[in-house]
C-alpha cells in the first residue's frame, strides 16, 4: 500500500556500533571454503569485517550507551522525549518490552509512549511509518526511534550462509515534527506466507528451548546449526529481493512523481554486496547512488543497516547538505517497503563504539 | 565455449565441467560458486546477468550457460 506523511523530518541519526570485531580471515576454517573461494567470496559477497558483541551484551546496552552519548554531548535532552520506539529481533526479554527497559535505566519521563516492534531487516521503514503516525499526536513532539540486534548471538559459528555477513549494532534516528512543510512518500507490503525464509525456530512459545532444539544438524549445504540458531534460506531471500524490490522502487517513484535520477541516494538494507549490486543494475541506478559497503566493514546488523549505511557514507556532508534519498528494508516477515523524503541538514549523523570488555576493564581500573 | 569452460575452471579449478552435463547435480556448482560464477560473467562480457536469471536451471551446463548469455546478447 502506498502512504503519504507530512511535515515530519528526521533531525540527526547515531550508529553505535561493538568496537569488538571478527574478521572472515580469521574464521574461514570453519566453512570448509578452499582459499581461492574465500578470497571470490571476500570480493563478490563483502565478507571481511564485522561488528559483533561480546559475551552476553544485550540490545539494551547499546541503545543506552548511545542514548547516554547523546544526552552527555547536549545532542538531546531528555524531557524532550516523547516516545521511544525500539524495533528489534533480539528483545532482552520476552516480557516487558525492552523499550520500557531503556526508559526506567535512563530515567526518562513518565508522560510517554514506549513500545518494541518485532520487524528485521525492513526495520527501519517499520518504525519510521510507526514514528511518523505517533507524531500526528498534538502532544508528541519528538520520537527517539531505536533499531538493534546483537543476532549474532544467534547464529551458528559453522553456518556459512550467515555466519561470515551478520553484524550486530544499534542505530538511534530522531524523528520530528517540520515546521517548514515536507512530504514524504512510501511504500509497505508483506507475505507472512514466506516467513519460514528467515526464522529462529525454536525459542518461542511455538517451540521452547529444550537440549533436544540445541542439538546441531547438518542441513543439505553443509552447515551446521541447531533449531536455536537463526535460519535464512538464502536462495529464496534472493529471489523474494530480486523479485520484489525493484517494482516497489518503480511504484514508490511513480507515486511521488520522480525518477530514479532525480534521486540522489539509494540507502538499502545490506544484506551483502552481490545483492545489492544486482539490484542497483536491475534499476538501472548507478552502483554509487547505491552504496554496498555496509556488509564488509561493519556486518548486516538488520533494521539499523539502512541508519548505519546512512552514517558510514554520508555522515560529513548531511549536517550541512539535504539530499532526496530513498530507503528500502527487506527480509523477515516477508516485509519489504520503503520511503523517499529529503534528510539534511540533520543535527548530528556520527558513529560511535560500544566499548569491548577490555576497554571497560580498563576504564573501570583506572 | 572454451571461455565459459575456462571461467567455469577457474571458479572451480577441481571440478571436471568437461565431463558433465549437470553441474548442479553433479555437485560442482553450488550457491556460492553461481555467485562467483556471475561475476565473472558479467565482468568478461561487459553484462549485467538479471538477478532473476540466477536459478540453478541457468547453470546446469554449458549450453543453458551459453542461452543466459544469448538474452544478454552475447554470442558465442
Amino acid at each position: 500500500m502506498n502512504l503519504l506523511f507530512k511535515d515530519k523530518k528526521i533531525t540527526g541519526i547515531l550508529t553505535v556500533l561493538p568496537a569488538h570485531e571478527n574478521r572472515f580471515d580469521d574464521e574461514v576454517g570453519q566453512y570448509n571454503f578452499s582459499a581461492a573461494k574465500s578470497l571470490k567470496l571476500k570480493l563478490t559477497m563483502g565478507y571481511n569485517k564485522r561488528r559483533v558483541v561480546e559475551g552476553e551484551t544485550c540490545v539494551s546496552d547499546l541503545c543506552i550507551h548511545g542514548l547516554n552519548y547523546l544526552l552527555e554531548t547536549g545532542k538531546l535532552q531528555k524531557e524532550e522525549i516523547d516516545a521511544l520506539i525500539l524495533v528489534t529481533q533480539s528483545a532482552d526479554y520476552i516480557m516487558p518490552p525492552t523499550s520500557n527497559i531503556i526508559q526506567g535505566k535512563l530515567g526518562l519521563k513518565r508522560d510517554m509512549i514506549c513500545m518494541d516492534i518485532n520487524q528485521g531487516c525492513a526495520g527501519y521503514i517499520i518504525g519510521l511509518i510507526q514514528c511518523f503516525q505517533l507524531l500526528e499526536q498534538e502532544a508528541i513532539h519528538k520520537v527517539v526511534l531505536l533499531n538493534a540486534d546483537v543476532l549474532s548471538r544467534k547464529v551458528s559459528k559453522q553456518d556459512r550462509n550467515s555466519n561470515p555477513l551478520i553484524g550486530d549494532g544499534a542505530t538511534i534516528t530522531i524523528v520530528e515534527k517540520s515546521k517548514t512543510p515536507t512530504v514524504i512518500f512510501g511504500n509497505i507490503k508483506m507475505d507472512g506466507a514466506g516467513g519460514e525464509a528467515l526464522i529462529i525456530p525454536a525459542g518461542g512459545f511455538r517451540t521452547p528451548s529444550t537440549a533436544d532444539t540445541a542439538k546441531m544438524e547438518e542441513d543439505a549445504a553443509g552447515n551446521f546449526r541447531s533449531k536455536d540458531n537463526l535460519v535464512m534460506r538464502g536462495d529464496e531471500v534472493f529471489n523474494f529481493v530480486q523479485t520484489e524490490v525493484p517494482p516497489m522502487i518503480a511504484d514508490l517513484m511513480q507515486y511521488a512523481g520522480t525518477t530514479t535520477a532525480d534521486t540522489d541516494y539509494f540507502m538499502f538494507h545490506q544484506p551483502n554486496k552481490f545483492m545489492l549490486q544486482k539490484l542497483a543494475d536491475k534499476m538501472e541506478v548507478p552502483r554509487e547512488k547505491v552504496p554496498s559497503n555496509v556488509v564488509e566493514n561493519f556486518g548486516n546488523a538488520s533494521g539499523a543497516s539502512v541508519p548505519t549505511a546512512i552514517c558510514f557514507n554520508l555522515g560529513k556532508e548531511l549536517v550541512s547538505s539535504q539530499y532526496k534519498i530513498c530507503l528500502a528494508g527487506f527480509g523477515a516477515g516477508l516485509t519489504w517497503g520503503s520511503l523517499l523524503l529529503d534528510i539534511g541538514p540533520l543535527s548530528f549523523c556520527e558513529m560511535i563504539d560500544f566499548p569491548t570488555t577490555d576497554d571497560k576493564t580498563d576504564t573501570n581500573e583506572k | 565455449m572454451d571461455t565459459i569452460l575456462e571461467i567455469l575452471n577457474n571458479v572451480r579449478p577441481d571440478a571436471d565441467f568437461a565431463g558433465s552435463n549437470n553441474f548442479i547435480d553433479d555437485g560442482f556448482l553450488d550457491s556460492f560458486d553461481v555467485v562467483a560464477l556471475v561475476t565473472e560473467l558479467d565482468e568478461k562480457f561487459g553484462i549485467s546477468i538479471d538477478g532473476l536469471d540466477i536459478v540453478p536451471e541457468n547453470f546446469q551446463n554449458i549450453e543453458s550457460i551459453k542461452s543466459l548469455l544469448a538474452k544478454k546478447g552475447v554470442a558465442l
